[in-house]
This record gives C-alpha cells, sequence and structure tokens, in this order.
C-alpha cells in the first residue's frame, strides 16, 4: 500500500482477513470511532487496529498503544467495546499488542486529508534518520505546510505540544498557529 | 499499608533498575508543571514524563509478572510503584536528585535520554519478547527526548554568560552521578548470560561520544573521572528519594487500592 501523499510505503498495514461478514461489519464499526484527542480521525485511520478476531462468541480487537504513556489508550479501548457491542457485535474485548510497534506511517491517506482538514500538519515519514547520530542545534527543521494556506513559510515554535503526538508550529504567511503530528 | 517484599531474582532486578529509572525521572518533571520557564517548556516537560511513565508502567508490569513466572509473588505496577520501601528501588541516584534549576533539568535529561536510547536500542533484542516490544516503542520516544535536551544544551552553552554559567555548574553538579549508571554488576552480567539485555557498561563508550558531543557543542567537556559513586542500582540512595515517595506514595498509603 503506498502513501500517495508522502510516499512512502506504510511497513505493515493491519492484517484484514476477508471473510466472515461480522468482520467485516467490525471494522465498519471501527471506522467510526474516533480518536478522542484528535476526534476526525478514526481508530482505523489512525492504522491502531491492527486485527479483529472471532474468539467463539467474542470479538477480539487488537490494539497497539501510539505512545507508551498515551492517556487515550483507555478511552479509546472503552470506545471500542463500545461501539461494537452497541452494534450488536460483541461481547468485545480489546487486546494490546506492543509488536510491531505503531509507527504515523500507518495513518491512512484519508486519515492524513482530515488531520489536514482539522488544521494539523499530518506527519512525515517516520524517523528518517533512524540510527544516523542526532543533529542539535543549529540544525533546519524541514519546512511544513501550512494546513490552513499551503504556505511553506512556516517555522516550529516547540517540539511538543497539546499531545504527546504533536508539535506547536507557526504560520508566517497567514499568521496561524498550527498543530504538527510528529512522525514517530 | 504494609510494604511489599520484591524478588531479588538478577531479571527482576535488571527490570526494576530500567523501570524505576524511568518512573523516579517522570516524577521529577512533573514537578515542573506549572513551574517551567516557559508555557512551550511546561508542556515538553510533561510530554516526557508522560512518556517515560508509560515506559516505566510496562517495564514494571513485566517485572512482576515475571516475579510470578520465577515462583515467586506477582505483583502489579502499582503495588511496584507505591509499595516499596525506598531502600527497594533500584534507579539510578541521578534521577532522585532534586529538579534544580532548567540547565540542571536540561542536563540531566540529555544524560539519562541519551542513555536511555542507546539501552532501548539494544533491549530491542532482548530475549524476553515484552521487553523487547516495550523497547520498540519507548527508543522513539527517548530520541525526541534527547534532541529536544541536546537542542537546550547548546543553547544555554552559547547563550548569555548566566546560561552558561549554570550549565557548567549543573555539570559540576551533576557530573559524579552519571558513572554509577555504567558500573557493572552481577545483576548486569545475569542479564547478559540471558539474554535479556546488555551490561550497562558495555553502553558507556556510546553515551560518552554522544554526551561529550553536545557538551563540545555547548562549550564544555566532559569532566574527569571521579572516584565517587553513587550506589541507587543498589538501593542505597541519596537523602533525596525517601521524600520523594512519601509524596508520590501517600495516597496509596493512606487509602490502601484507592482509585479514580
Amino acid at each position: 500500500m503506498i502513501d500517495v501523499a508522502f510516499g512512502t510505503t506504510l511497513a505493515a498495514p493491519p492484517v484484514r482477513r476477508a471473510g466472515s461478514s461480522r468482520i467485516e461489519h467490525a471494522w465498519a464499526v471501527l471506522a467510526t470511532v474516533l480518536d478522542p484527542e484528535v476526534p476526525v480521525v478514526s481508530v482505523v485511520d489512525l492504522g491502531i487496529v491492527r486485527e479483529v478476531i472471532a474468539e467463539g462468541d467474542a470479538l477480539v480487537v487488537v490494539v497497539t498503544p501510539t505512545y507508551s504513556g498515551c492517556p487515550a489508550t483507555e478511552v479509546i479501548d472503552q470506545s471500542i467495546v463500545a461501539a461494537l457491542d452497541g452494534a450488536g457485535l460483541g461481547p468485545t474485548r480489546t487486546r494490546m499488542q506492543r509488536a510491531p510497534a505503531w509507527t504515523s506511517d500507518w495513518i491512512s491517506a484519508a486519515g492524513r486529508d482530515k488531520l489536514r482538514g482539522y488544521g494539523i500538519a499530518p506527519p512525515g515519514p517516520a524517523d528518517p534518520a533512524r540510527g544516523v547520530a542526532i543533529r542539535f542545534v543549529p540544525r533546519p527543521v524541514a519546512a511544513l505546510e501550512c494546513p490552513r494556506c499551503a504556505s511553506l513559510n512556516t517555522e516550529r515554535l516547540a517540539a511538543f505540544g497539546s499531545t504527546a503526538c504533536k508539535a506547536l508550529w507557526r504560520c508566517r504567511a497567514c499568521g496561524e498557529p498550527f498543530e504538527h503530528f510528529k512522525p514517530i | 499499608m504494609q510494604s511489599i517484599t520484591v524478588s531479588s531474582h538478577p531479571s527482576v532486578q535488571y527490570l526494576l533498575r530500567i523501570g524505576d529509572t524511568c518512573l523516579i525521572l517522570a516524577q521529577r518533571l512533573a514537578e515542573w508543571c506549572g513551574h517551567a520557564p516557559i508555557i512551550e517548556e511546561d508542556i515538553a516537560l510533561s510530554n516526557m514524563a508522560l512518556d517515560l511513565v508509560g515506559q516505566a508502567r510496562a517495564v514494571l508490569t513485566r517485572a512482576g509478572e515475571l516475579e510470578g513466572e520465577l515462583g515467586g509473588t506477582r505483583h502489579d505496577e502499582d503495588q511496584l510503584a507505591f509499595l516499596r520501601d525506598e531502600r527497594d528501588f533500584r534507579n539510578c541516584t541521578l534521577v532522585e536528585l532534586p529538579r534544580g534549576d532548567f540547565a540542571v533539568t536540561m542536563l540531566r535529561n540529555l544524560a539519562v535520554a541519551s542513555f536511555l536510547r542507546l539501552l532501548w536500542q539494544r533491549l530491542e533484542g532482548s530475549s524476553d519478547s515484552e521487553l523487547a516490544a516495550i523497547a520498540g516503542k519507548a527508543v522513539k520516544e527517548a530520541r525526541y527526548h534527547q534532541e529536544h535536551a541536546g537542542d537546550w544544551i547548546v543553547r544555554l552553552g552559547g547563550g548569555t554568560a548566566e546560561s552558561s554559567a549554570r550549565l557548567k555548574a549543573a555539570l559540576d553538579l551533576l557530573w559524579p552521578y552519571m558513572a554509577e549508571i555504567f558500573e557493572g554488576d552481577a545483576v548486569d552480567d545475569a542479564a547478559a548470560a540471558a539474554g535479556l539485555g546488555p551490561r550497562w557498561s558495555e553502553l558507556r563508550d556510546d553515551w560518552r561520544t554522544e554526551f561529550g558531543g553536545v557538551l563540545a557543542a555547548a562549550g564544555l567537556a566532559l569532566p574527569a573521572e571521579r572516584s565517587f559513586r553513587s550506589t541507587g542500582k543498589v538501593g542505597r540512595h541519596s537523602e533525596h528519594l525517601g521524600y520523594m515517595l512519601a509524596e508520590m506514595q501517600h495516597l496509596q498509603r493512606t487509602f490502601p487500592g484507592g482509585v479514580w
């Protein structure tokens, strides 16, 4: 699967086993379960739902956490269970799977569009310098497109933002601050 | 509330060293919430504390499971965080020292993040699949922490006379405590033999290169080795940890099992 916007190959798209209509239905319901901290992208858009499995009567949703300390994790689990149980597909339970670690490369192309529309600049390819020595200031930060006016005349204000997954930026062209979903 | 007694098995002890180092540094960083010099730093320090708490939760959970697998009493993450006495914590002394000024906080963050990133990288190959999975996530977070702290150290070193003097004072204060990180012992040897993780001494040269490189960019050099060794990793702590634990553990000790 190729992400057109960034030309990166998604390392490990979710396992979608074709087959039972119950599983297909579950994926459709999950596509409506929104991230509580960025309530325009779904858990499927984010790529954190790795697999949906029928185990006997139960539906098991395999979820990968975005950040080690993400405080939204428990709310997301509860939302998933409530949505699937509410759709009559349960009883549902979630199972956390740490490996392979989530990367922002798993955010879908549709998810990236939704982030941009919400005023959050989507992440570029994750960890391009993995394994390479980290360079400290002065270090040019790659230009980021303003999600409001599309100008590249932008600057980073802070590497950490309102949630673990975001950084603070400002557009010099339109003057608006915006957030950047960090590549990780 | 009575304290718990934790397994002395070296694999458990090795995991506690990692989990406690993350947990105690997280607690110190969280003290900055509402007190940092600018709002962006307030947010950044809280974000890093949150990452470290998440890493600590995962590693302490695994340590507690391992206690059970080894035939002992299994403990959960909350019991390990809130019901151990000071002498049973296994963090490096460095992370329990008072937060100091912004230079002390950032220099310590750089030293610890540089170390943890190297450690997580190696732990991705751990024989313990759960620890390897935790490391796969944490290594990416540590990289952000290292970069952020490194940026500040370079800025403080090349900033005003005041900022560079404070950075120099921070290095003088903290340097004697950094050597402990890389001190080897039987716990390290056992972890290396079991494939659980590296001897921390194996990370020393790479750490000196990275940490020293940032110091050089900030106009400072790695100080000379000293003979002093702190001993937090074996449970003999500075006078500061007890006070911190009294605050951190107060609610669970007073209202055992209390939840939100």
